[in-house]
């Protein structure tokens, strides 16, 4: 049997997206900057999706932007933003300690040019008090940038209070949502979101194509030049399988959206139920009740997180210890380790991330072989 | 990124040799910390200057684990000497090879097994061969606290990796 509990890395393809993209391969494959019949039929279905997008985030569909994914999102947001509103009197901009890699990398690019970092730090729950920012943020800050749902906690922020503080400040707010599809209700308009990020891949539909929404009123510039698709924001030529693929998959998130909840919190809670119940030594990291019901990130004691992950994949069960991106890396997790996590804790850690095809069978086996798994490393730990 | 282990690798971590706790060792010793992400404790029994028995505990990853087991296979019925001087290139050569990241396992395993022989010799008071010993530094010395020791391990890596 193979169990996959790592929706929170990617998501297998919903065969209905895949229908309504395969089209835009072989029929409808014009070039959407092409001025003939063919193009142009592709640069309509190009607008039908960005209106879409717009409606289902509250926002204009002329601030959606596609990209290839959420790294470039937010490497075009902060980088962008940042380098085309700093002035003599503006010149830091704000994130949390608990970023994606590609958020922090883009913040320490912007530390290099000269730009002053400053990060929020989050309690022992995962999560970022409002009045941490009220503390950091000035009216030198260009832009404020907080997830909205952590890769590897699942933790969820509070969006608005944060949006509203740096407004107060005249700052900018961006937020990366990869992580929050479709379990909060984005609304940038009423949420006061300025840019959001998106990545079609965490929510069914197919890797290589995301969103930068972008608030038109700011100005951006633009970190991939050519063509000038994407009013000159974001050059190349429109990936419209995959953006078709994403205004789609991003529709029917929303519209099943009740029924999906239902399903992974009732999976969830079964499985952490159990677990505690049926193997001693366990802990949750983070907010139970902030956090989106697809994710449990589980500490076992005296126990090595990769080791559990290696066994557990070669009886099928494919799990992650933080983020897949850092899985080569033998570095503890910064989450974590910003949380407060008892040192000695901080590797022994596994992400389980429920999803769309999973059933209440594959559960059942997973906690029979983790049973296994921890029974087994626990016989030879030296910690015991 | 690649993360591909060898069958061998694998095998060693699903079913690792000699593991588990040897009761009044003749020496015993303990590298690396839950800190760092891996820890070994070794285990030994001592017969007529071989090593009749060695047994080991992790907390680790796969190739903590597999390396270990690899390890103690080869230096079952060796002299204290050879055992010594065992080699981690051996370790993983023995695997058919290990992720370039993973290889530092290796390496601790041997820091591990000649910091018990230098517990075992401790114990039995001066060393037999007396002129051997002399010529062969123990690379961990007692002073060296397992921190310490793993920066040098991973330094060493990062040379050879170069």
């Amino acid at each position: 049997m193979h169990v996959y509990l790592d929706n929170a890395a990617t998501t297998k393809l919903d065969s209905r997206i895949l229908k309504k993209m395969l089209p835009y391969f072989e029929k409808d494959y014009g070039n959407a900057s092409s001025i003939h019949a063919l193009g142009q039929n592709a640069f309509g279905d190009l607008m039908k999706a960005k209106e879409k997008v717009a409606k289902l985030i509250g926002g204009e569909a002329n601030g959606v932007i596609f990209t290839s994914g959420a790294t470039e999102s937010n490497n075009l947001i902060i980088k962008g933003v940042a380098l085309a509103n700093r002035t003599e009197k503006k010149n830091k901009i704000i994130i949390s300690a608990i970023e994606h890699p590609c958020v922090m990398e883009s913040a320490k690019f912007l530390a290099r040019e000269g730009f002053k970092v400053e990060y929020l730090p989050v309690n022992k729950e995962g999560l970022i008090e409002p009045t941490e920012l009220a503390k950091l943020i000035d009216n030198e800050t260009i832009l404020v940038s907080v997830m909205a749902v952590n890769n590897e906690i699942g933790t969820i922020q509070d969006i608005e209070a944060l949006a509203k503080i740096s407004h107060q400040y005249g700052a900018y707010f961006h937020t990366d949502a990869v992580q929050a599809i479709p379990y909060l209700k984005v609304d940038v308009k009423k949420m006061g979101i300025d840019f959001l990020s998106l990545s079609a891949h965490k929510f069914y539909g197919p890797k290589g194509v995301g969103v930068a929404y972008i608030n038109r009123k700011v100005k951006v510039k633009p970190m991939i030049i050519g063509g000038g698709q994407e009013d000159g924001l974001r050059s190349g030529t429109y990936n419209i399988p995959g953006i078709i693929g994403l205004a789609e998959a991003l529709e029917l998130a929303y519209k099943e959206r009740a029924a999906y909840l239902k399903k992974v919190t009732v999976l969830r809670d079964y499985f952490w139920k159990k677990i505690q119940k049926e193997i001693p030594e366990v802990r949750l990291n983070g907010s139970l009740k902030k956090r989106v019901p697809a994710n449990l990130n589980i500490m076992f004691g005296y126990i090595e997180g990769e080791a559990i992950l290696m066994d557990l994949s070669y009886k099928g069960v494919y799990v992650s210890t933080g983020s897949a991106c850092s899985a080569t890396d033998l570095r503890a997790s910064y989450v974590l380790k910003s949380m407060g996590l008892d040192k000695n804790f901080l590797n022994s850690n596994i992400r389980f991330s429920f999803g769309r095809f999973n059933t209440k069978v594959e559960i059942d086996y997973t906690i029979k072989a983790l049973k296994g798994t921890v029974k087994r490393l626990r016989s030879f730990s030296p910690i015991v | 990124m690649a993360l591909n282990y060898t069958k061998k690798t694998v095998d060693n971590f699903l079913k690792p040799k000699n593991i588990g706790r040897i009761t009044n060792p003749d020496g015993y010793a303990q590298i690396g910390n839950m800190v760092c992400g891996d820890q070994l404790d070794f285990f030994l029994k001592v017969e007529k200057g071989k090593i009749k028995d060695v047994k080991f505990l992790s907390f680790g990853c796969a190739s903590n684990i597999a390396t270990a087991s690899v390890m103690t296979e080869k230096v079952k019925g060796m002299t204290i000497e050879e055992a010594k001087k065992y080699p981690w290139k051996k370790i993983v050569d023995d695997l058919g090879g290990l992720p370039h990241q993973k290889v530092h396992c290796s390496i601790m395993a041997v820091d591990g097994l000649k910091k018990a022989i230098a517990d075992y010799e401790k114990n039995i008071g001066s060393p037999k061969v007396v002129k051997k010993v002399k010529a062969i530094k123990p690379v961990i010395t007692k002073k060296a606290k397992p921190i310490v020791k793993k920066k040098v391990v991973k330094k060493k890596v990062v040379k050879k990796l170069k």
